[in-house]
């Protein structure tokens, strides 16, 4: 099984590729000995958004469906955590409430996207409808100022976003700061290497293959559909753990993360990474989280402008992304030097592939 | 019992206005280039203010109006010189261009002119029918609808440049190699559309808070428009308009405008599983 984690649909293989792994991982887990706590909450704000990232990665880089829905499903399961929390109660229960509510969002992904994928829904119009659907629950929300607006004692209180609930605690013990820094850690390690094996499994070569060429795949004798509604429901699901993860961080959540401009956040996250890689989509985001909160303090919307300004020097001057790109020379670099342009040329020619 | 009748149809006037006005600028750079616009909200943003702007200045509001709608369009010409020229390959890069564009123009707007702007009031003016008062505005707003979609169907079926626009849009590579400059009707189709949505903005600047983010209250109702009209304009958008004015106005009145906008959305995802390439695709096959 373990095989799986290397293989065609993903970059990076070998000793050399591992060891920079583990690390990169040695020093994520040694951070919090040196930080003080403020970075370390900081560090853990900016892993939350990683899920996210990976999952329009594998639908959109692998599956070649353009959702504009990620904050669609982060806000349901982060709002769905919010009520579920409250509602049942702090302490070992909201562990239940954040497994309840991503799968909250992974049902209303199965729903939405059996629509859209049944109906042959596809390309720009895929991104317009989970775009639409993003910004009606983002208006729906932002309506729900008044106490009638309540599901058990938790108020959705319109745009000034729901609070009160509980962090993730087990027992009587808060999983915050450094406790949360590891889960987080713990989180995307598992999310990232599971999402490899998925991507070089036979599943994965099938969505891979739809991406290429939908009819292709299913004269092959695979219901293409069955394969896109279970990337959207992953990728969406992925999406939910953020919101689930952001809303227990900071015991709020507003309609603001939800709409525009929130909802085109991911999009340039992972454009700007490379979509077709997990890898290049993981580590261009987090450096993106890291240069735009550091903007952030200074102006939100310099920030914004900037954001704007990369998604559209992204698609003018590296189509498939900048960080990707770049990995991509390095990595030629290497094999140049040690000679074996087979390989090179057999990489170049998957990366090149899904012009389209 | 007429003035109930009457009332029924102020109210579907109405929500078919917001649905055409804000749709057409879409509608046709999707029909033509087959790119949807992301800046779409943009371009009504910037209608709306340039219409203020000008009536702070004096400038009588119609005559704003019409010079709002004119800047958005030539804007728009040079959008799809510098950047959506680049992308009608890559419909989908298109879309992230011009959502990159979107998100720089409002939050620089953001930062350059601040969050409100001081409106200009609705235009005074009602008339009464049995016990209900009606403002004479949203009906000029109605007649603005129709006649936006009298005007595309003079200049797309009775002028040249329609023919030869619609002959690109069937196939462009055919209508090049006999002559015809796409390149150049492809901007100004872009124009056209961009145009529209600054007109739609400068409708509607004197009945909203003039806000930067403005765009997105529209963009819902347009896409949503789009998405079951297809790429005809007068053959998708416009019955597509009809039905969802229909299902809005229902429940818009028993339940408010949310719970509409949410009915909207639910029939335009249930339709869209029965018809997926869009209402004027199953208009036109019946006409063949």
């Amino acid at each position: 099984m373990f095989k799986l984690l290397e293989g065609p649909q993903t970059l990076g293989r070998g000793k050399i590729f591992w060891s920079c792994f583990l690390a990169v991982l040695a020093g994520a887990l040694a951070y919090p000995l040196f930080a003080d706590s403020y970075d370390v909450g900081n560090f853990a704000y900016f892993l939350i958004w990683i899920f996210m990232a990976l999952g329009l990665c594998l639908m959109w880089g692998y599956g070649g469906m353009l959702s504009f829905g990620q904050t669609l499903f982060f806000g349901i399961a982060g709002y769905g955590y919010g009520v579920l929390a409250i509602n049942m109660g702090g302490g070992t229960a909201t562990i239940g409430a954040l497994v309840l509510s991503v799968f909250l969002a992974m049902l209303a992904a199965g729903i939405l996207g059996y629509f859209m994928i049944w109906g042959g829904i596809n390309g720009i119009f895929f991104g317009i409808v989970t775009l639409s659907a993003t910004l009606v629950l983002a208006f729906f929300l932002g309506q729900t100022a008044g106490p009638e607006w309540h599901i058990g004692p938790a108020r959705l209180n319109g745009f000034n976003g729901m609070k009160g609930m509980d962090p993730l605690t087990v027992g009587d013990f808060y999983i915050e700061g450094s406790a949360l820094y590891y889960v987080m850690i713990a989180l995307i390690v598992i999310v990232y290497l599971a999402l490899r094996m998925l991507v070089n499994s036979g599943i994965g070569n099938v969505i891979v293959a739809t991406r290429e060429n939908p009819q292709r795949a299913e004269m092959l004798g695979y219901d293409v559909r069955k394969y896109q509604l279970l990337t959207f429901v992953i990728g969406s699901g992925l999406a939910g753990l953020s919101g689930a993860l952001y809303t227990s961080w900071g015991q709020f959540i507003t309609p603001s993360s939800i709409g525009l401009p929130a909802a085109a956040m991911p999009i340039v996250w992972v454009a700007f990474s490379g979509r077709s890689d997990l890898t290049a989509t993981l580590v261009g985001s987090f450096l993106l989280l890291f240069g735009f909160q550091t903007i952030t303090v200074y102006s939100q919307q310099a920030a914004l402008v900037l954001m704007g300004a990369l998604l559209l020097a992204t698609v003018m001057l590296a189509p498939q992304g900048f960080v990707l790109g770049i990995g991509r020379l390095v990595a030629g670099w290497w094999r140049g030097r040690r000679r074996d342009d087979g390989a090179v040329m057999a990489e170049a020619g998957r990366l090149q592939s899904e012009e389209s | 019992m007429s003035a109930e009748v009457f009332s029924v149809f102020y109210q579907f006037a109405d929500v078919f206005a917001f649905l055409i006005l804000s749709a057409a600028g879409l509608a046709i750079v999707f029909g033509m280039m087959g790119v949807i616009n992301m800046a779409h909200g943009e371009f009504i943003m910037c209608g709306a203010y340039v219409t203020v702007g000008l009536v702070n200045l004096g400038v009588p509001l119609a005559i704003a109006q019409a010079l709002a709608a004119l800047t958005a369009g030539l804007i728009g010409v040079l959008v799809e010189f510098l950047v959506v020229r680049r992308f009608y390959k890559r419909p989908l890069d298109s879309l992230l261009a011009t959502w990159g564009l979107s998100l720089i123009v409002t939050q620089s707007m953001l930062l350059i002119v601040g969050s409100a702007v001081r409106g200009i009031g609705t235009p005074e003016g009602s008339f009464a029918i049995g016990g209900y008062t009606f403002s004479t505005y949203r009906l000029v707003l109605f007649g603005c609808a129709v006649a936006v979609l009298a005007g595309l169907y003079v200049i797309f079926m009775k002028t040249r440049f329609g023919v030869i626009a619609r002959a690109t849009m069937q196939n462009a590579a055919m209508a090049k190699a006999l002559g015809a400059r796409t390149g150049r009707i492809y901007a100004i189709s872009f124009g056209i559309g961009t145009g529209l949505a600054g007109l739609c903005g400068a409708l509607y600047a004197p009945t909203m808070t003039l806000i930067p983010t403005m765009g997105a209250t529209f963009v819902v109702e347009s896409f949503v428009t789009v998405v079951i009209g297809g790429a005809n304009v007068l053959l998708g958008t416009a019955p597509a308009a009809v039905f969802l004015a229909m299902i809005r106005m229902a429940l818009n009145a028993s339940y408010g405008q949310i719970i509409g906008q949410i009915g909207m959305l639910v029939a335009v995802i249930l339709i869209i599983r029965v018809m997926p390439e869009g209402l004027s695709s199953v208009l036109v096959r019946r006409g063949r």
